[in-house]
């Protein structure tokens, strides 16, 4: 019998695990004991890190964008349509196009999508950094902006990249710098909770920093309602806050298909930590920002838990034990200006130590950029 | 031990290191209905001081705090 393992999702998580697929189980797919297909919405694969650098000029949307045809081995069957329905009980899909498709074993890799209408007046009265358009707009317009109050607020919760709203206020302060214009714009970070960031070591090492950068820090700052007219923002705390610019991280859900079929709420995929097996159906897995684990909705946790998805699988279709866990490894850069960044890395219940920020590491970064396209491959 | 409260929603952030227990409360709540019932499962003790400071802030209520042994149940509601 064939194993049918269907990957619904193109991005960081989907694309890996595709590879990781294609790596561990050659001698099955040659033999046709297993098919590995993925099913995707859209051709291009989107290197979603590139929008913080398209908001600062450094580099294009092009940039972020790869054909996913590109990046997935021949073994793999690609289907650019998309999944609407998910019967987990039938272990069929149904796609837009009409048809439907069945599987042995499903991982959902779906993502997080902005929502930002669902803050009254976000989208009217904010810019952000986390999609194409978003990110050029904000290019444009602080490209034009030489004084007055830039905020930027951290809206929603959860969302990707957590390392993302703390590299964009060091980086604008830096940028603003160096173009003569910092004098004459006051800076303010807002987060959700009562210091920096959700990590304590490094609220702990950023907190001295947005001092030491005349960046005003507010805290328990969870923004109910933006008034684009009169540029002011109110927190469920009770708080105003006027602004001449709003970058705000927007308000993220996952897919609706995913509550539909009962596999978790607000879009994101109720799974066992470990294992990453669905805990509301039979031959389930989420991976990426779609699974409702503990830790970052990042590129890495993505990377990470596709190679423990493939493992788990692979070992199935062998008629194997699956042993390999996730054990919520999480890596990430964190800029903390124009030409200078550290990183961080941590797995479950465990407190990352913030390495002193260098050169060095920016250029990682950026050579990380460029080689991620491997990554995605499953080669790095 | 059994608990009085009956939770609507059930927040298990066991383990929880990035965003953290307060930020999946403050993602649920962001979400709920008024008089929703939230119980947050939690193995951070510094939850026991962030919650309630931010549950006052934000003008909701904290009904109870239950060790649990190894974890604490935090029960608020959304007002």
């Amino acid at each position: 019998m064939t194993e049918r393992i269907v990957i619904v999702g193109g991005g960081t998580g989907g694309t890996v695990l595709a590879n990781r697929l294609v790596d561990d189980l050659g001698p099955e797919l040659d033999a046709g004991d297993a098919t590995v297909t993925l099913v995707t919405d859209s051709s291009d694969h989107v290197y979603k890190p590139t929008f913080l650098y398209v908001a600062f000029g450094k580099r294009s949307v092009h940039d972020a964008n790869r054909p996913i045809r590109e990046l997935l081995p021949r073994e793999v069957d690609l289907v650019i349509d998309r999944v609407e329905g998910i019967d987990t009980d039938g272990k069929t899909l149904s796609l837009r196009d009409g048809d439907t498709l069945d599987y042995d074993r499903l991982v959902v890799a779906t993502g997080a999508t902005l929502v930002p209408e669902e803050t009254p007046g976000l989208l009217e009265g904010g810019h952000h950094f986390y999609g194409p358009d978003g990110a050029e707009a904000l290019r444009d317009e602080l490209a034009e902006f030489t004084e007055g109050h830039l905020v930027l607020s951290v809206v929603g919760v959860p969302h990707m990249c957590p390392a993302a709203p703390l590299e964009f206020v060091l980086m604008v302060d830096d940028w603003l710098r160096q173009r003569g214009r910092r004098e004459d714009v006051e800076l303010t970070y807002t987060y959700p909770i009562n210091r920096a960031h959700a990590i304590e070591s490094i609220a702990d090492w950023a907190t001295p920093i947005l001092e030491e950068r005349n960046i005003t820090l507010e805290t328990f700052f969870n923004v109910e309602s933006v008034d684009p007219d009169a540029q002011v923002v109110e927190t469920m705390e009770g708080m105003q806050l006027d602004y001449d610019l709003l970058v705000a991280i927007p308000p993220h859900t996952g897919d609706p298909m995913v509550a539909t079929a009962g596999l978790g709420d607000d879009g994101w995929v109720k799974v066992d930590k470990h294992t990453l097996e669905a805990a509301h159906a039979d031959d389930v897995y989420a991976i990426g920002d779609a699974a409702d684990v503990p830790t970052s909705k990042a590129g890495s946790v993505a990377h990470y838990e596709a190679g423990v998805v493939a493992a788990r699988i692979a070992s199935s279709v062998r008629n194997e034990p699956p042993t390999a866990v996730y054990d919520g490894k999480t890596v990430c850069f964190v800029e903390t200006g124009m030409d200078e960044a550290t990183f961080v890395e941590f797995e479950y219940g465990r407190q990352p130590v913030v390495r002193e920020p260098s050169q060095a590491i920016h250029w990682s970064k950026l050579g990380y950029n460029e080689t991620y396209w491997l990554t995605a491959r499953g080669l790095l | 031990m059994q608990d009085e409260q009956h939770p609507d929603i059930t927040v298990d952030a066991r383990g929880a290191t990035c965003p953290g227990p307060l930020m999946d409360l403050i993602g649920k709540v962001k979400t709920a209905d008024a008089g929703t019932v939230i119980e947050l499962q939690t193995e951070d003790n510094g939850s026991k001081k962030d919650v309630p400071e931010w549950v006052e802030k934000a003008g909701h209520t904290l009904l109870d705090t239950v060790d649990q042994g190894d974890y604490w149940s935090l029960y608020v509601r959304v007002e």
